[in-house]
């Protein structure tokens, strides 16, 4: 378990957090440019130290202002990946890799060179010079050279942010890799749903300094604190489901989640998967009947919980779809009058096949259903 | 060497040794000074910055006169130096070379400073969370990242200590063979009747040496700064 609360000032910016996440597990610090999330991880690292507060690791104090605990950077096992990878220009590929381990003590050696240069596929790079690396090879190096450093914790600072798409997805499938094989507890920076949705097994969204939500993806994503840093395109509920069926022919598999299964059209996935799907509120259509005659492959049944303002004249209806798991429609106010929507009320949700967007997450690391979605 | 004679040969083997070792006594000291400057945040930096400026701004004569005041035989200084380490510095090759290193310090601690700025202290940062602590950082990773600066810096000030006068002639005299370095040879020819194409000739050798100096500087800091891919 990481446990953080603290306080810190500076000049028009205050920190005032609150975070706890278990461990081990992608923990992601979700939020906009600027709103501490940097000063956060700083804060957990050593690096930087609070006005007042504490950081715990696994049962252990790392800083207390109170009782005047402050374990140096350099003792606390805590690896950190900035956004700029922040290689020794002066030190080879190789060397910058070996940095680290060379000084961790050697009952702490839980990760080895050969695993790490096979997990990263690092083994091309070895006899380069730093700046020969581009950017995403780089990231990789530095995730290499933290894990080597053998953390109990790794801090990923923004590692994609000065990546564009291209290079982003030389870096992604590797942590994505690292997430699955190895239990290592990570922090997560980010301000791209992307990366949060594929990464991501516990979410805490920052704004302005503070923490204003903290859960699983699937919960956070129906808070409206959410839609605010996703922006009116990203709104949607992201849901964990486990794939039932494949249809390999048609590109199709079955995805059991909440109280019924979604048909979708992703491709290498098999019978068993745990599988996170997002549902853009902007794709979903209501029904009050069963639909017929419709091209649409999904509809699951459920009922209206909640009915909100949304951007324009829009309204977002939340629609609980059984075991806990919600979604969201975008509707106009016209629809819901309508159609007569109101809280309580029975619905069809349907969902086409190709908008469901899929992210596998392997089986046995799936991110824990939530109980009050 | 064949056209020097050896008096001539003895005063380039002065200069060279006395230059070589004024480098290798500041280079330590102007490393801790140029790290306090730019490091520390203590109240006295300013006045150490003077202090270490001093030289450059000074009349070399009154530098050389200072440190006699401070160390000749007769100073409280000068006594215990002597009965201590049987160190005597004026009239001696030490004592020239001393001269020289205050001389040429500010040339290296300005050089070693400059480097250290340049010095991202997110590279230290980043060492700090691989386990590195403070003497293990300095020396893995800022010290590598200063290496251009450092050499230049001694290259600077190992060629301007080949041409040091005021200070040297002041402080330590000009005795042959003991503290009689280029510069000092030159000016005793220029004197004796006569000596115009000793001085000459050694005018000539000091500029080759000056020229080697910076080009040699030059061509190592390119070397280095492509070794560290900027």
């Amino acid at each position: 378990m990481l446990r953080v609360s603290v306080m810190k000032q500076r000049e028009a910016f205050k920190l005032s957090a609150h975070l706890e996440a278990p461990t081990p597990g992608v923990v992601a610090l979700f939020g906009r440019s600027g709103c501490g999330k940097t000063t956060l991880v700083n804060i957990i690292s050593g690096l930087l130290r609070p006005d007042e507060g504490r950081v715990e690791l696994d049962g252990e104090l790392l800083t207390d202002t109170r009782q005047r605990v402050a374990v140096p950077v350099e003792r606390r096992r805590i690896g950190y990946v900035f956004q700029d990878a922040r290689l020794f220009p002066h030190l080879g590929v190789l060397a910058n890799l070996r940095y680290g381990e060379r000084r961790a003590s050697r009952q702490t050696h839980t990760i080895g060179l050969e695993e790490v240069l096979a997990l990263l596929g690092l083994e091309p790079l070895l006899k380069r010079r730093t700046h020969q690396l581009s950017g995403g090879e780089r990231q990789r190096v530095a995730l290499g050279r933290a894990l080597l450093s053998q953390p109990r914790l790794l801090l990923l600072d923004e590692p994609l942010a000065a990546l564009d798409a291209a290079r982003r997805e030389e870096v992604l499938p590797y942590l994505e890799t690292l997430r699955d094989r190895l239990s290592i507890p990570m922090v997560f920076v980010s301000h791209q749903l992307e990366e949060i949705l594929r990464l991501a097994t516990h979410v805490a969204l920052m704004e302005a300094g503070e923490i204003v939500a903290s859960g699983t993806l699937g919960a956070i994503s129906l808070r409206p604190e959410f839609r605010a840093i996703v922006g009116p395109e990203g709104v949607g509920a992201v849901l964990d489901g486990r794939v039932t069926h494949v249809d390999a022919e048609r590109g199709m598999a079955d995805i059991e989640l909440g109280g019924g299964t979604l048909h979708v059209s992703v491709i290498g996935v098999r019978p068993g998967a745990a599988m996170r799907i997002q549902l853009l509120a902007r794709d979903i259509i209501l029904a009050t009947e069963p639909p017929r005659g419709l091209s649409v492959r999904n509809a699951l049944q459920g009922i209206i919980t909640e009915l909100s303002d949304d951007i324009g004249q829009a309204v977002l209806v939340k629609v609980d779809i059984g075991a806990g798991a919600a979604v969201l429609a975008r509707v106009t106010r016209s629809a819901r009058d309508a159609l007569g929507l109101r809280i309580g009320m029975s619905v069809w949700v349907l969902v086409k096949a190709v908008s469901a967007r899929g992210h596998t997450f392997p089986a046995g690391r799936a991110p824990r259903r939530d109980p009050g979605g | 060497m064949l056209f020097l004679t050896p008096p001539e040969l003895d005063a380039l083997r002065l200069s060279l040794e006395i230059a070589l070792r004024s480098v290798a006594f500041s280079l330590p000291l102007a490393v801790l000074v140029a790290y306090l400057l730019v490091r520390s945040r203590f109240p006295g930096t300013l006045v150490l910055d003077a202090l270490v400026h001093l030289p450059l701004v000074l009349p070399p004569v009154a530098v050389g006169y200072l440190l006699l005041v401070c160390l000749d035989s007769q100073s409280a200084l000068g006594r215990w130096l002597l009965a201590h380490f049987g160190v005597e510095l004026p009239f001696t090759t030490a004592g020239a070379t001393l001269a020289t290193a205050v001389m040429t310090f500010p040339l290296m601690v300005r050089a070693i400073r400059l480097a250290l700025e340049s010095v991202d202290r997110g590279l230290e940062a980043a060492a700090r969370t691989l386990g590195a602590g403070p003497v293990d950082r300095f020396v893995s990773i800022t010290l590598p990242l200063m290496l251009p600066g450092i050499l230049a810096g001694l290259l600077t000030a190992f060629s301007a200590g080949l041409g040091q006068f005021g200070a040297v002639i002041t402080f330590a005299s000009n005795v042959p063979g003991v503290t009689r370095t280029l510069p000092l040879a030159l000016y005793t020819a220029i004197q004796e009747p006569g000596g115009e194409s000793v001085a000459l000739r050694l005018a000539l050798l000091s500029i080759a040496l000056g020229i080697l100096g910076l080009v040699l500087a030059e061509l190592l800091a390119r070397r280095l700064y492509r070794l560290l891919g900027r």
